[in-house]
């Protein structure tokens, strides 16, 4: 029999092509095309090759901001993780309480970052916030718009506030799906509380942790909204992380060259450590099962 | 190891059990032997796992004791009762290898590890599983890890006994014939007192020394495979128990005749005048069709199984069925059935009858 060619059915998908290339592939190029040129004004564009990446590239600037978003990074992950699984640990597997406990998890979640970035920032006021003005009451010297390290411990504080609900779900749903066979055979096996979390709980969460660890690094590394609302970067420099020393970049100064390579190699940097992650996470499993 | 007593016990799962029917557990009294190989038979749903939870420790009775040997363990927890489980789907630690797998209930006892070491090697040998003992358990097929968790319980000299729930449902047919004859084996080596759950009927029969059949919350019947075929104490092992399950016929019996449809059935004992509902029950291989003799039988179909044909019929409206050897003749002018009458057991509401001599 002749197999009919008919190759029409490609223009269904037209609308969604159109639609990509003008939400996502244009804007993308163009900063693409913004990271190769620069100008003088008057919209009079002149090739620069890689000039923009190297200068980048050799930025002390970004070199901080990058050293500091690391930083963060790390910090909250080491907290939010162990926290977040203590927390699916000792949460109420069924009843009432359990879907009490969901919903009080889910709350910081549901929260606009802007919005959460504003709680904080009135919270921790000296003069009008609640945590602020109890602490300077009981005579600690914090403030967070003057002292570099109290401003970090309150962007922390604040993150973990907001996300280890995240992490906490995630394992609570992974917790969930453990047969219950498993904590019986352990009982009759007379293995401890530690044996318990580490050769059944442990094993069973690791498929939902790697989605928990990276959705959290990216998040994190990405982070912009409420550090910008609560301190604005400062103070000084401080907890200017990429992302808002991108912006600063683009739209304050509207260095839109060294803006546009930035951005390409902060894109590039999460694309790769997530890859990396997800790569040694998936080998390693797979060692495992031989 | 020990003998499992089961005093007065019974179990609801309400709090505030009315009448019976509130019971998952009906009151029973058992004693089972030290040693023995036991196989809980029963539908779902018919009180097997509850009762299989309650020597576990899962669960506490809501009333009667338990008792290992002269201990009464009724209140006692599950790590306390030194008992091994095997579940329904195998449950082994993916992260360790075979050999921790293994020697993990005596590390957590905090055993001498050259005892440990003697005692993996000797369980991994009676399982079979020498070859694979430094590979991590979750790459493992559903067999090997079911074998992983049966050695788990019986890495454990001195256990109490060994509890099987249903553990050879995952399992792929041809290994279940194995695993089988293998757990047979060990049983008849160690001498453990086990305990098997299960709705195959297959696996129980050739599994047990006692099968002990559950029907709605009670056990019904606890014999060997051959009282359970020959002498069902209850219709529902009668017709629970066999490939096709035993004929019942409704019947009125006088002495030593039963008469259905204005026939005379010859029973193979006498029996005292029986009230409520009589019926007389016989097993398909002691049935015979004949030209000239027995019930009249409507033959619907005749299905031929192999080793030989089951005849399905029906005699006065009630469903019976035959078992022909393979190449007996099943001619046009056979309309009749006849039944061994020393075969032929009565009941009296469901419950068998002793019958006397005649």
């Amino acid at each position: 029999m002749e197999k009919t060619q008919n190759n029409k059915a490609w223009f269904l998908v037209l609308p969604v092509l159109i639609v990509v290339a003008f939400s996502a592939v244009i804007p993308l190029m163009t900063v693409v095309n913004y990271s190769v040129n620069d100008t003088f004004g008057q919209n009079d564009f002149f090739w620069n090759g890689l000039g923009w990446f190297e200068e980048m590239i050799s930025s002390d600037r970004m070199h901080a901001a990058l050293g500091r978003q690391v930083l963060f990074s790390a910090i909250i992950l080491a907290i939010e993780v162990p926290l977040g699984i203590f927390v699916a640990l000792n949460m109420p597997k069924k009843g009432f309480w359990a879907s009490f406990c969901l919903v009080l998890m889910a709350l910081p979640l549901l929260i606009p970052f802007n919005v959460v970035g504003t709680i904080w920032q009135i919270f921790c006021r000296i003069d009008i916030g609640l945590l602020g003005h109890s602490l300077a009451a009981i005579g600690i010297d914090y403030n967070y718009t003057n002292d570099a390290l109290d401003a970090w411990i309150t962007i922390v504080v604040m993150d973990v506030w907001h996300w280890t609900s995240l992490v906490a779900l995630l394992c609570y749903a992974g917790l969930q799906s453990i047969p219950q066979a498993y904590y019986q055979a352990a009982k009759i096996d007379q293995a401890s509380r530690w044996s318990v979390f580490r050769y059944i709980e442990l094993p069973k969460m690791s498929g939902v942790l790697l989605i928990a660890v990276l959705l959290r690094f990216m998040d994190s590394f990405m982070i912009y909204t409420e550090p910008f609302v609560l301190t604005g970067g400062g103070p000084g420099n401080s907890t200017t992380f990429l992302s808002i020393d991108l912006v600063k970049m683009a739209v304050g100064q509207f260095d839109l060259g060294p803006a546009a390579a930035f951005s390409i190699m902060y894109f590039l940097v999460i694309l790769l450590v997530s890859w990396v992650f997800y790569t040694v996470m998936t080998t390693l499993d797979a060692q495992e099962t031989k | 190891m020990a003998q499992i007593t089961l005093k007065n016990l019974a179990h609801s799962y309400s709090a505030t059990p009315s009448s019976d029917a509130d019971y998952a557990l009906k009151q029973m009294d058992h004693v089972w032997q030290d040693g023995g190989a036991y196989a809980l038979l029963g539908s779902s749903g018919c009180g097997k796992t509850t009762l299989l939870n309650i020597i576990s420790g899962l669960l506490r009775p809501s009333q009667g004791r338990v008792l290992f040997g002269d201990r009464d363990v009724t209140d006692a927890e599950t790590s306390e009762r030194n008992i091994a489980q095997v579940f329904q789907f195998p449950v082994v630690y993916d992260t360790m290898t075979v050999r921790e797998n293994l020697a993990f209930p005596l590390r957590n006892r905090g055993m001498d590890p050259a005892y440990i070491k003697a005692r993996v090697a000797a369980i991994a040998q009676t399982i079979g599983m020498k070859a694979t003992l430094d590979r991590k358990a979750r790459g493992l097929t559903a067999d090997a890890k079911q074998k992983i968790s049966l050695g788990r319980g019986m890495v454990r000299e001195d256990v109490n006994a060994i509890l099987f729930d249903e553990p050879l449902t995952v399992i792929d047919p041809h290994m279940k014939w194995e695993l089988r004859t293998q757990l047979k084996q060990l049983h008849r080596e160690f001498g453990h007192t086990m305990i098997y759950v299960t709705h195959d009927q297959t696996e129980a029969l050739t599994f047990a020394d006692k099968v002990v059949v559950m029907y709605d919350g009670r056990v019904v019947q606890m014999g060997t495979p051959e009282e359970l075929f020959e002498a069902p104490a209850h219709t529902f092992v009668g017709y629970f128990i066999g490939s096709p399950g035993m004929n019942l016929l409704d019947a009125q019996v006088t002495g030593s005749t039963a008469h259905l449809q204005g026939i005379d059935v010859a029973l193979g004992a006498s029996y005292a005048p029986q009230t409520g509902r009589t019926q007389i029950g016989i097993r398909p291989e002691y049935c015979e069709l004949s030209a000239t003799e027995g019930l009249p039988i409507t033959i619907r179909r005749v299905e031929d199984v192999g080793r030989h044909r089951i005849i399905r019929g029906e005699v006065a409206g009630q469903v019976v069925n035959v078992i022909a050897a393979e190449g007996a003749e099943i001619a046009a002018d056979q309309t009749r059935v006849r039944f061994a009458p020393s075969r032929i057991n009565v009941y009296a509401n469901d419950w068998r009858v002793q019958g006397g001599a005649i």
